[in-house]
């Protein structure tokens, strides 16, 4: 099972605020994660999921502690991070598409100002992505014609087309509506069958069961728990994650 | 009746007919118009790069790292605040004065003299009204710039800045128009501008009325004739994005 490790956390630590009132969102983070995992992390709010998936990337500073992503220290202040973010592609709860682009030109911005395709490559990767995800006839649209599940696939198109060699999930259903979640779930499991590397922030436990190779549980900023979906879901060890599943299934 | 009509046809071409006085109007009216054309581009974008390191700073400045950018970024910021602090602090005649009497005081090219110092002059309202429309952007916008790999420029450039333009649109309109207007003091400093051209037919007809009722009549028609354009350009707008 122990093959490459792409994402390496040691001892992850992230502050709110200064001093006495400052609120410790992670408090000691380690994780590996390797080429091909999923890795779903679970854990009520405010236990510093979003926090955590979010430092990965760098959207929030690490107050403490060490990335190593594919080899590089990504916390270190000489490290180009948006050299480091091409390759990891981030989804987000409100999708944040931009509303003055159409869905063609959301997706083929970076592509093409990042000079990694010509205007004509990014046209095709981005119709071909659209195919995938079956929203082809939406590709001149602007995002405030779409669906809020139509605007999540666009949002996972998006972040496809830069090909990352990650893909980050931060609460990618959380804002739909239930008869949405099915179409956006299918996408990132066609994705997980394809063997990208994916971390999800999700309260998708069916999700979590049937795609995932590990489920981590966070609480109060620390990994309570991790083990592969059995183990977490028949069988958990600690009470505070006993006490979170049995309020949810 | 008849006498009443004849009074204000006389007065007419007293004022306007005669020595085609009509053409100071005209001259005036061009000054008047290219004074207030180029001063607006001066204050949307030197307004705009105040604004993108205002909001900046406003945002980031508190929980950046201490280093070089930092020292940077706020000594810019100090210099943006001085810089609207003074500029809105001081009556837009004197700026005008200061640069055409003391700054510039070499040059003789009044126009441009004029353009420079209402531009400067709109420049700190511009600044003020985009850092809303930039503070309205939601923040969503930025982080998905950012994740995509553009730096904090490219994200504001790209993504977060021609939203917050749109969005403060009708204020920049109002600019616009409160600029047009109070290009009519240029008179201070012998630009022969609308205002000045109506002075002017006065003083050598010694007649108020029909001068000045012109000149506002003027001013009224450029000021719904530019809201107009303004509101066919926001529906535009809407209609392309939605």
């Amino acid at each position: 099972m122990t093959t490459n490790v792409l994402i390496k956390v040691t001892g992850l630590e992230k502050h709110f605020g200064k001093g006495e009132n400052a609120v410790r969102a992670l408090r000691g983070v380690d994780a590996e994660i390797t080429q091909g995992e999923k890795l779903v992390v679970i854990g009520p709010s405010g236990s510093g999921k979003s926090t955590f998936l979010r430092c990965l990337n760098r959207l929030e500073e690490p107050t403490g502690g060490q990335i190593i992503f594919d080899g590089v220290d990504i916390t270190s202040p000489s490290c180009d991070i948006n050299h480091v973010r091409r390759r990891m592609g981030m989804v987000f709860q409100q999708f944040n598409l931009f509303p003055h682009k159409t869905v063609l030109q959301n997706i083929t911005l970076a592509p093409v100002k990042h000079k990694l395709m010509t205007r004509e490559q990014a046209n095709a990767r981005a119709m071909e992505l659209l195919n995938r995800v079956g929203l082809v006839e939406k590709a001149a649209a602007y995002p405030s014609q779409l669906s809020g599940g139509q605007k999540q696939r666009i949002a996972i198109v998006r972040a496809l087309a830069m090909n990352p060699e990650v893909m980050l999930f931060d609460e990618p259903t959380s804002a739909l509506d239930p008869e949405m979640v099915g179409e956006v779930l299918q996408v990132m499991k066609d994705l997980a069958r394809e063997g990208m590397t994916m971390v999800v922030v999700t309260h998708e436990m069916g999700f979590a069961r049937e795609v995932s190779d590990r489920v981590m549980f966070m609480d109060e900023g620390r990994i309570v728990e991790q083990g592969t979906p059995g183990d977490i879901f028949v069988n958990p060890q600690n009470k505070r994650t006993q006490d979170f599943l049995s309020k949810l299934l | 009746m008849s006498e009443w009509f004849d009074g204000i046809k006389a007065q007419f071409i007293l004022n306007f007919v005669e020595k085609s006085r009509w053409r100071y109007l005209l001259t005036g009216l061009f000054n008047t118009l290219k004074i207030t054309f180029f001063a607006v581009l001066i204050g949307i974008a030197l307004g705009t790069v105040i604004a993108i390191v205002r909001s900046t700073a406003d945002r980031n400045l508190n929980a950046m790292r201490h280093g070089p950018g930092r020292t940077i970024l706020s000594f810019f910021d100090k210099i943006c605040r001085l810089y609207l602090t003074v500029v809105r602090g001081t009556p837009v005649v004197i700026q005008l004065m200061i640069f055409y009497y003391v700054i510039f005081a070499s040059s003789r090219n009044s126009v441009l003299i004029a353009i420079i110092s209402f531009g400067l002059n709109s420049a700190a309202y511009v600044a003020e009204v985009v850092r809303g429309g930039i503070m309205s952007v939601d923040i969503g916008q930025t982080e998905a710039g950012r994740s995509l790999g553009f730096n904090y420029v490219q994200t504001m450039w790209l993504i977060v800045v021609p939203q917050a333009l749109k969005n403060v649109l009708p204020a920049l309109a109002n600019e616009f128009i409160v600029l047009l207007k109070e290009t009519s003091v240029a008179g201070y400093v012998a630009i022969k501008d609308l205002t000045k051209g109506g002075d002017i037919i006065r003083g050598a007809t010694y007649s108020p009325f029909m001068p000045l009722i012109a000149v506002a009549l003027i001013y009224l028609v450029l000021v719904v004739f530019f809201s107009w354009l303004v509101g066919k350009l926001e529906r535009r707008l809407r209609n392309s994005d939605h």
